[in-house]
């Protein structure tokens, strides 16, 4: 090996540290710049009070079913069904599915009524990051009854870059 | 035209709660990606679902974009009569495509 040799290998090994370096310290300004604003547990009260308006929230009646452990956060099978009899009288006028750390807090909202039958429905959602959802049910009394679900998601949604 | 499939059961019995499946095509972009240029890519979704049995709406959904590529819905109605169950998607950039099913009650 040749001084010339070990000057260039010097150099390219320097090169490359510090180009990792700056990488490191782009890509962090970098990720910080192209992040959309991301909802957050705050923003995703405001849109539940949105929806709620002054009512209060009870924990029960509604069973929201979703894996556990995400493996792609682009297809994330939810069903939500509640404990109602679906009567004239009493019945689930709409089911809202919120959530913490996608870009926005809104996932879905559903309309239904005494024609359903049965308050229950299946979608596929995306979700960014592991995080808390939240499915909220109103009654047709005006009583709003919610359940959480917190999944842990391994590869995200929303975030790639083409 | 995107294509849209929907699993609606032939004939069912009056009174019976009848399980419908529907899947539509659609990017569902949700305006949150960067593209090659590195400019955000506009947003385009599905942004209404309607499901009405007889003219009678039965099944409303808001969608958002974190609502999955190829949207697609599993809801419960009460088969009442013979009739058409239509479906209608909605969104951006004048996105609109609407199918029919037909049922039999007995």
């Amino acid at each position: 090996m040749t001084h010339d040799d070990d000057i260039v290998h010097a150099t390219r090994r320097r090169f490359l540290t510090d180009a990792a370096a700056l990488a490191g310290s782009l890509g962090l300004g970098l990720s910080l710049m192209v992040t959309p604003a991301r909802a957050t547990p705050e923003t995703m009260r405001a849109a539940i009070k949105k929806v709620i308006g002054e009512a209060s929230l009870q924990k029960g009646k509604v069973k929201l079913d979703l894996p556990p452990l995400v493996e792609n956060g682009n297809v994330v099978s939810v069903s939500v069904s509640v404990d109602s009899p679906m009567t004239a009288t009493d019945h689930v006028k709409a089911i809202h599915i919120f959530n913490e750390k996608n870009p926005l807090p809104d996932v879905l909202g559903v309309r239904l009524g005494p024609r359903a039958g049965r308050a229950s429905f299946s979608t596929r959602i995306r979700l960014a990051d592991t995080q808390t959802i939240t499915a909220i049910a109103e009654v047709s009394d005006g009583t709003f009854w919610s359940a959480s679900v917190e999944v842990i998601v391994t590869l995200a949604a929303c975030v790639e870059v083409l | 035209m995107a294509r849209a499939l929907i699993n609606v059961p032939a004939k069912a019995k009056r009174g019976e709660v009848i399980e419908i499946k529907t899947l539509i095509q659609h990017e569902m972009e949700t305006g949150f990606r960067v593209g090659p240029n590195g400019q955000a890519i506009p947003r385009d979704i599905i942004t209404d679902f309607i499901c009405k049995y007889n003219g009678e709406e039965i099944f409303r959904a808001d969608l958002h974009p974190a609502i999955s590529a190829n949207p697609f819905f599993t809801f419960f109605t009460v088969a009442t009569e013979s009739g058409t169950i239509s479906f209608e998607w909605s969104g951006d950039n004048g996105f609109a495509v609407s199918e029919t099913a037909t049922i039999t009650v007995e």
